[in-house]
């Protein structure tokens, strides 16, 4: 019997992944985008992605110790300018994929500001979720928009500050905050938390630029070009505007 | 480098110990001596923590403890104060969380101690409170102190469940755990190091000392 289980067991271990995929690790908050470009990718013949979301320190540190990705689609620029800096990613194949835009959601037993966002310190809330500035870039532009319209040090009490904007949409979803500043990419989801949003005025934030870089050890490279082309182009650009952002441009 | 997260999970820990000891202690005799038909299912809830994966309890704690949940709702109508993003939903958290590594130690414990000393206590005349207080507790100390610093070393590793529920609110919420993940997320990889070595060591100390103790008399739970 045992000898069946660690047959079995060697046979799993050594079972390749799909020869032709390309594995892509993402950003939490282009998870929902990114599923959708997969299946036309695949709708049209492309290599089937295998997909690991999480947050973008975290691929960085898994990458910088031999994680298996062929392309990472981080949340900001800064890390796949490092990778590409310290010899982990190839310099010349990283452009901006997406740039992200802010919502301001109410939840479901929450209004919004008869003024839209400038007036959110004087509207009853009870409490306003972030996500943290010194980690995610949609914190950091959240925290730009608030001290743009001078609401900042007001609204301080009342912020909560979540580990990234994934788990900021979840203390809403759940009811735990009344309002949050999230990715405008949160609106495309089918199963969306009931409550009303408002985009937020690009002009009151640094833009949320998101790079992609096709990394050194990639196990498919030609594949993970490939796949990089079609999100350069217009069907991957119509999905991402449906989801909030403004389509991919390339590198200033 | 700043140490607040290193303090914050320490009063956590030891604050969860207490809560721990008081509910614990009861339940633990009562499942060891107890003759209910209860005694096996209750038996194996306590044990869950276990072998579920914080996120398990994470998330159901994110929703009870909300201000709509049947925990957190009428708490905030009395306070005013939502439980999540608070050191209290956080206590309340861990002592789910640590639940076994204090209950089963001192289980085993009292299961050690027998109902032979008892019903001699009684036989002399003892009150089956005094008899507890007096003969099985002290018959039963080194189940105690393993139970307790099982579940102080266990609530210090803690990192899943305080994730989701906690907020990460310095001086609040933000343990140490939570820290170093946040330190790594940055890349500020020198802080994680301090912070993670300091862990280890402690942890390591910690053990070391239950397994002294333990080779001189078997009380050992899970350990």
């Amino acid at each position: 019997m045992t000898r069946w289980i660690v047959g079995w067991m060697l046979v799993l271990a050594v079972t390749p992944a799909m020869a032709e995929s390309v594995r892509v690790a993402v950003a939490s908050n282009f998870l929902a985008p990114l599923e959708q470009i997969a299946d036309a990718y695949s709708a049209q013949g492309g290599a089937a992605l295998q997909i690991s979301a999480g947050a973008t320190g975290q691929h960085y540190a898994q990458i910088v110790n031999g994680a298996p990705y062929d392309v990472l689609l981080a949340a900001d620029q800064a890390r796949p300018e490092r990778l590409a800096v310290e010899g982990y990613a190839r310099p010349e194949s990283r452009f901006s994929y997406a740039v992200g835009r802010l919502v301001l959601w109410a939840g479901a037993n929450a209004s919004l500001p008869d003024d839209g966002l400038a007036g959110l310190a004087g509207h009853p809330m009870r409490r306003l979720a972030i996500a943290n500035p010194e980690l995610a870039p949609y914190g950091l532009a959240a925290r730009q928009t608030l001290e743009a319209t001078s609401q900042w040090s007001a609204l301080s009490e009342d912020i909560i500050q979540a580990q990234n904007v994934g788990q900021a949409f979840q203390y809403l979803a759940t009811g735990n905050v009344s309002h949050a500043l999230v990715a405008a990419s949160y609106t495309g989801l089918e199963n969306a938390p009931r409550g009303d949003w408002i985009m937020v005025d690009a002009r009151l934030h640094d833009p949320v630029r998101q790079d992609a870089v096709i990394l050194e050890q990639a196990a498919n490279p030609e594949g993970a070009k490939r796949f990089v082309e079609f999100l350069k182009g217009p069907v991957a650009g119509e999905i991402l505007t449906r989801f909030g952002y403004q389509a991919a441009v390339s590198r200033p | 480098m700043n140490l607040t997260p290193v303090w914050i999970s320490l009063q956590l820990a030891s604050v969860t110990v207490v809560v721990l000891l008081a509910l614990g202690t009861p339940l633990a005799w009562w499942l060891a001596v107890g003759r209910s038909r209860w005694r096996v299912p209750v038996d194996a809830l306590v044990a869950l923590p276990l072998v579920l994966p914080p996120t398990v309890l994470g998330f159901y704690m994110l929703v009870l403890l909300g201000p709509q949940g049947p925990i957190g709702g009428p708490w905030f109508a009395v306070t005013g104060d939502t439980l999540t993003f608070s050191f209290i939903g956080l206590v309340m958290t861990s002592v789910l969380y640590s639940l076994p590594f204090v209950v089963q130690p001192l289980r085993d414990a009292f299961r050690a101690v027998g109902a032979g000393p008892l019903e001699a206590a009684a036989m002399l005349g003892a009150r089956p409170l005094d008899a507890f207080f007096r003969v099985a507790c002290p018959l039963a100390g080194r189940g105690f102190l393993t139970a307790a610093v099982l579940g102080f070393a266990h609530t210090l590793g803690e990192f899943g469940a305080i994730l989701m529920v906690g907020g990460s609110i310095p001086g609040e919420t933000r343990v140490v755990a939570i820290a170093i993940y946040e330190h790594v997320e940055t890349l500020d990889y020198a802080s994680a190091h301090v912070l993670s070595a300091g862990l280890l060591l402690f942890s390591f100390l910690v053990l070391l000392a239950i397994y002294t103790l333990n080779r001189r008399g078997r009380t050992g739970g899970l350990v």
